[in-house]
């Protein structure tokens, strides 16, 4: 497949704009100006990206309590999100929701998800929906290593899998469930070992590499939208900050970060950039420049929106 | 028409007005549903609209609150009550909270009908009325009709409302027959019903208690008490001012749920009346319900267990 110089660079600036959102919610969490837990992304943005860029509006994507990556490659407003991080009244969910719980209907982004596995079934019935109304839509759920051990991956995928359910499962291997180690939380090395047990097309790929997994997902959702069911792509890769902000992360080996950091899927898109010429140093310190400021500006959108009324606590329980 | 029959009627009133309604569960198809309940249903609408699903009340119930946000309107069985406990997540974490962790912004019309209660020897695992968990979380809504009319009623409703709705059908009511209007018929949810007028005692009752209810009444009214029987409909939310209303009227009150005791709706009840109408009181407020004990096996000791006419009698008459 041919990746164009202005897909490659398309990808960059997603992956500098999850990079840098995150890195500012680490500084503004650690000041202490953001309440709740925060979950970052950082290290895993070439698979929100890759996976995203085969997507449009009427596709449907479920995300987990790590979901800023998600929502941001989904098109997710960054003054929204930053206002909802905040808990603002002008956040996506009008401060109810925060961090884990960030959605844009409108954008097909069904919500973030505090419950591991929950997305699961959701991203199904999504797809059973787009099958309903061939609308020519799919569903993405993207979840982790430690979500495919849950009841709700086994139910999800047979489901999916029976009904030729245009969806595809997008399974973040970041070799740790909290702090337990793949190794020990399952007895396969490949969790897209498993699309096996449903009929249904598993692959592994290098989730470090933007190009790669957007290849393995264009391939799973051309099979979706054709109508022929679901896949599980696998996509290994690595969470270079703890599971929240403020884990010490003791449970990880120095040598084994040192050599994931070496695989950072930024630079290596950098690599590649000014490798095919595509781009010089300067343009990408441009875009690593205008990035920061679209950043900044989301912050103060935020810093400067007003809390919401005590009273908006008994809002928006029931519809109608 | 039977309250099975009725029912049916609702659902197949709504799924020809509204293309985006299905039914899905296991063996709703051509099997029509564990006690006959959909029969006839596949038969018209066809696999696309009528769908069995694998045993997975949690890819259910999941499915559907995604299949919900995506603009459909789900109807899905749990064969039995409780089974809830398997998908509970998905009603607690999911359906229940996406419009208000979204900030208002999510739609999520879906039903979830299911069987309850005793008196079929179906022991601890198939017997249970779980209302009381559901009434406990905010941003669901649970019904119980006890008469045909309302069933029909109450399930044309729920399927028009906006929010995930509990539509719990008691399965000795299933054959029980009445009048039932035909075509669009609708029982708005939240709206209790004066079953039969009394001035000496409210009985308030649901499901299946209100036919023994209706019927301790009847025995009270020989021996000179005069019952007022309001039969709830709909626990959540709920019409407290008709409980009011009779207890002002009454002076009394007995709460009769077949539930267990401890934690059950009727607590709710007492609760309200004690706090908005200790003045209307003449006499303390009565429980009668199941004891704090599975439900068991024997046709002896379901007999000891389920609260029955006598029991209510009885616990009338300690008021006077």
């Amino acid at each position: 497949m041919e990746i164009t110089r202005e897909k490659l660079l398309d990808f960059y600036k997603t992956m500098v704009t999850i990079r840098k959102f995150e890195e500012k919610a680490c500084e503004l969490f650690a000041a202490g100006k953001l309440p709740g837990f925060v979950h970052l992304y950082i290290g895993e943005e070439a698979v929100a990206t890759g996976v995203c860029a085969n997507l449009t509006d009427k596709d449907y994507i479920t995300s987990t309590h790590r979901g800023h990556g998600h929502l941001i490659a989904k098109g997710g407003k960054l003054d929204l999100m930053m206002a909802e991080l905040f808990g603002k009244a002008t956040g996506y969910c009008k401060g109810k929701g925060g961090s884990m719980h960030i959605a844009d209907v409108d954008l097909g982004i069904l919500g973030a998800n505090g419950i591991v596995g929950a997305g699961q079934p959701i991203a199904t019935g999504a797809a059973f929906a787009c099958k309903y109304k061939k609308n020519n839509a799919v569903a993405v759920c993207f979840h982790g290593d430690g979500a495919s051990n849950r009841g709700t991956f086994h139910e999800s995928l047979n489901m999916a899998a029976i009904f030729k359910l245009p969806v595809v499962f997008v399974c973040e291997n970041n070799m740790y469930g909290i702090s337990i180690s793949q190794k020990y939380h399952m007895n396969v090395s490949d969790i897209s070992d498993r699309a096996a047990a449903y009929g249904i097309p598993g692959v592994t790929v290098d989730g470090n590499d933007v190009v790669a997994v957007y290849e393995a997902a264009a391939e799973a959702i051309q099979r979706a939208r054709k109508g022929d069911g679901p896949s599980l792509i696998e996509c290994k890769t690595w969470r270079q900050k703890g599971h929240f902000e403020g884990d010490p992360q003791s449970y990880k080996n120095p040598e084994e970060q040192a050599e994931w950091l070496q695989k950072d899927p930024i630079p290596r898109l950098e690599k590649k950039l000014l490798e095919l010429k595509y781009a010089t140093r300067a343009d990408l310190d441009k875009i690593q420049a205008e990035t920061a400021s679209r950043i900044e500006a989301a912050v103060k959108f935020a810093q400067d929106s007003p809390d919401p009324a005590p009273e908006d606590v008994l809002t928006d329980v029931l519809a109608g | 028409m039977t309250y099975a029959e009725a029912m049916r009627d609702g659902l197949r009133v709504e799924m020809k007005r509204d293309p985006n309604v299905y039914l899905a569960g296991e063996d709703v198809g051509p099997f029509g549903g564990c006690f006959g309940q959909v029969a006839g249903l596949y038969q018209e609408f066809g696999p696309g609209r009528v769908v069995d699903t694998p045993i997975s009340e949690t890819a259910i119930v999941g499915h559907a609150v995604g299949a919900a946000a995506a603009g459909l309107r789900p109807v899905v069985e749990i064969m039995f009550m409780d089974f809830m406990g398997v998908c509970m997540d998905e009603i607690l974490n999911q359906a229940a909270k996406m419009r208000y962790m979204f900030g208002g912004k999510a739609k999520l019309p879906m039903v979830i009908r299911t069987p309850c209660g005793g008196g079929l020897g179906a022991a601890a695992q198939h017997s249970q009325c779980l209302e009381a968990l559901f009434t406990h979380i905010p941003g669901i809504k649970v019904v119980m009709p006890a008469e045909p009319a309302d069933a029909k009623g109450l399930m044309v409703a729920a399927i028009r409302d906006d929010n995930p709705v509990i539509y719990v059908e008691h399965k000795l009511l299933l054959g029980v027959q009445g009048e039932v209007p035909e075509g669009e018929y609708i029982v708005p949810i939240g709206q209790a019903a004066v079953k039969r007028q009394g001035s000496d005692v409210t009985i308030v009752a649901w499901s299946g208690m209100v036919p023994k209810a209706a019927a301790a009444a009847e025995t009270l009214a020989k021996e000179g008490i005069s019952a007022e029987v309001i039969d709830l409909r709909t626990l959540s939310p709920l019409d407290k001012d008709c409980i009011l209303k009779s207890v002002g009227k009454t002076g009394r009150l007995v709460i009769v749920h077949e539930a267990n005791l401890t934690g059950g709706f009727g607590g709710e009840i007492a609760a309200i009346v004690a706090n908005e109408g200790f003045d209307l009181l003449n006499a303390p407020i009565k429980r009668v319900t199941a004891p704090d004990t599975p439900v068991p096996f024997a046709t002896v000791l379901e007999k000891a267990y389920l609260p029955s006419e006598e029991k209510i009698v009885s616990a009338v008459k300690e008021l006077f």
